[in-house]
């Protein structure tokens, strides 16, 4: 309808995936920008950034099993292991030190690690469909130790803690992408590989959660009763977004150390599971755009806070003396955790709705 | 045989140490329904506080002064932080525990420092024998001291006015309410005793070995012990925790020669790997109360 944007005349319209014209626009814009911001910043940071679109998209992933179908999983870091290790050991030198296959191809090793953390998942789901709220949380929890040992102990895959293997190889048709080519360093490279990674897994779970499938995820996250009482197959779905969690993590994962290249089995602990439900709850459970920008703001949380001495004088910039920038770092983390579920329960997102409603009828208040 | 029956003992021993633990955990979820994940936290707040206070006023003085301390501080946490968050989802409720398990532990842990802290207990390692049989004394002194504190705890429970009144407020909250129980104070009381129980277990982890800044990890052994009782059930949170300790060190002793494939350390999750096997066959633990639905 021309002039009134607001106005839907039809359900294809209203579930569009940009819905709005505003929407477009800015979608758009933030494109273009983030494609045009390698040439504008420093390569650490955008190494960083890099590791920050990786993160958002295992955080997409654990949004759509926790924000969507409601299922708490605490074991993100199980199935970003896998993936980390699937890929690593796919793309890996036959003749290394630890297990290694030698396919550097970037779609095949990043689609076998996809899937075999999303088999995973699938193999984890039967009993996790059994398990409602906190019990499913200590049970996820529970995966996360137990991957740890596996890995600690299998040192012929990961090399052994504190002594780690190479990262996956990012090779794209014979061109290896860490390294500096004609036209672009390194860094940049990744920044937009793992940028075109993040839009297109993002465009996925977009289409997802908007489809039949993502209505029944809703459902069974709203109640779980109700849904099978208007005909949603429980078990089938908490194992498909399991499933397709751990697809994405199992993604997330064998990117995630091709950045520092480099990673070793005590990264796959407690706190990661931790540090990407506070992104997804951060950024706001149950949106796709607010779990990116969950993840962006804790990838880039620890640069802001290594800022802080040269603002406020009295915290010291090494582990010596008076506050610590690793202590603030620490406290702040659980501190923001509080804060945002307290204050902002709709995390970042509701921040931007309440942005966009004020200016939505600006200058008048309603 | 006398190696199955130290190695019985130690996870005895170590086992209340969980149960302490567990209960804590479960007496905040029966009042409050929300896990919380700041146990770890009041506990290695516990034994720290009892290694600066055994130096002046002695180990046994040290121990009840800290354990009140850790209430009181367990109770302020709830009042202020939790408070406010009664009617969210649980699941937000227990990241926000996480929040605060952070907060507290990185202040505990700067009065650390790097070294291994002594809380000057009087046992050490030194054995006595049993049956014919090398115990660690602290092994039998855990052992008994939860013995008697879970006597006291469930004699509370079942015999006192404010024990029915939180069992009241475990049954309805809200029929609680409507017999003018008051609710809050439940759940600061249930908060402080939760709190009073970790710094005991944090105290017992302490006991010959020291504290350090890994402290913490043990409490989450009850974590596995507390689903495997059942997350409802305070004799289950015992049951549970005892046998994760058993478990633990049963395992401990005999994996290497029966089953070394699994790798040394197998000991540390072999309580994850019984709660996997017990929630197989039983969804709500062995003595969790299934939930009701009603269409």
């Amino acid at each position: 309808m021309k002039g009134r944007p607001g106005l839907y005349t039809s359900y294809a319209q209203d579930t569009a995936f940009l819905n709005t014209r505003p929407k477009r626009a800015w979608t758009g814009a933030l494109v273009v920008f983030a494609l045009l911001l390698p040439f504008a910043v420093t390569d650490d940071l955008l190494m960083l950034l890099a590791t920050g679109f990786v993160a958002a998209i295992g955080a997409i992933g654990l949004n759509i099993v926790t924000g969507y179908a409601g299922q708490v999983s605490l074991g993100h870091a199980f199935f970003l292991a896998i993936g980390a290790y699937t890929g690593a050991a796919l793309s890996g030198d036959p003749d290394g030190r630890v297990l290694g296959f030698g396919v550097t191809e970037l779609p095949v090793w990043l689609l076998a690690s996809g899937l075999v953390a999303g088999l995973a998942g699938l193999v984890v789901a039967p009993i996790a469909a059994r398990l409602r709220g906190l019990y499913l949380a200590i049970v996820t929890l529970g995966l996360v130790f137990l991957g740890e040992h596996v890995f600690r102990e299998w040192t012929s895959l990961t090399g052994g803690p504190g002594v780690g293997r190479p990262a996956a190889v990012p090779e794209l048709f014979g061109v290896r992408l860490d390294r500096a080519s004609a036209f672009f360093t390194g860094p940049q490279q990744l920044y937009l590989l793992m940028f075109v990674l993040l839009v297109i897994f993002g465009v996925l779970a977009r289409n997802l959660v908007r489809s039949r499938i993502g209505r029944a995820f809703a459902a069974v996250r709203d109640r779980d009763l109700a849904a099978a009482v208007i005909g949603v197959d429980l078990t089938r779905y908490k194992a498909l977004a399991f499933a397709v969690s751990s697809f994405y993590a199992g993604v997330a994962g064998s990117l995630l150390f091709v950045v520092n290249g480099f990673f070793d089995p005590g990264s796959f602990g407690l706190l990661l599971s931790v540090q990407y439900i506070a992104m997804v709850l951060i950024g706001g459970a149950g949106t796709i755009s607010g779990a990116v920008m969950g993840a962006l703001f804790i990838t880039l949380l620890p640069r802001i806070t290594r800022e802080l001495p040269t603002v406020l004088p009295f915290i010291s910039a090494d582990a010596t003396g008076g506050i610590s920038v690793f202590q603030v770092e620490a406290v702040l983390y659980g501190l923001l955790l509080v804060v945002f579920l307290i204050v902002e329960p709709r995390g970042l997102f509701g921040i931007w709705v309440r942005v966009r409603n004020y200016w939505r009828t600006w200058p008048f208040s309603y | 045989m006398s190696e199955f029956v130290q190695s019985m003992l130690r996870g005895l021993g170590s086992g209340s140490i969980y149960a302490l633990l567990a209960l804590g955990f479960v007496i905040i979820y029966k009042s409050t329904r929300v896990i919380s994940f700041a146990q770890p936290a009041f506990m290695l707040a516990g034994a720290v506080l009892v290694s600066y206070l055994a130096a002046d006023i002695g180990f046994f003085a040290a121990v009840p002064v800290a354990a009140v301390l850790i209430a009181v501080l367990a109770l302020g946490v709830e009042r202020t932080v939790l408070r406010p968050m009664i009617g969210k989802p649980v699941f937000v409720v227990a990241i926000i525990t996480i929040g605060v398990d952070v907060v507290v532990r990185v202040v505990t842990n700067s009065f650390i420092g790097l070294d291994v802290r002594q809380v000057g207990d009087p046992w050490g390692l030194s054995t006595v024998t049993l049956l014919g049989v090398d115990v660690q004394q602290r092994y039998l002194v855990m052992f008994a001291t939860t013995a008697v504190v879970v006597a006291v705890l469930f004699a509370f429970f079942r015999f006192s006015r404010i024990g029915l009144a939180m069992r009241a407020v475990a049954y309805d909250q809200e029929v609680a309410l409507a017999q003018g129980i008051s609710v809050g104070s439940v759940f600061a009381l249930s908060w402080a005793i939760a709190g009073g129980l970790a710094a005991l277990a944090g105290v017992f982890v302490a006991t010959g070995a020291g504290v350090d800044q890994q402290l913490w990890v043990i409490a989450l052994k009850a974590l596995p012990a507390i689903i495997l009782g059942g997350l409802d059930s305070l004799g289950g949170a015992v049951v549970g925790g005892l046998a994760v300790g058993v478990v633990e060190s049963l395992v401990g002793t005999y994996q290497g020669d029966v089953a070394p494939w699994l790798g040394p350390n197998f000991a540390l999750v072999a309580p994850y790997v019984l709660m996997l096997v017990v929630l197989l066959v039983r969804p709500y633990g062995l003595f969790g109360s299934k939930e009701v639905e009603r269409v």
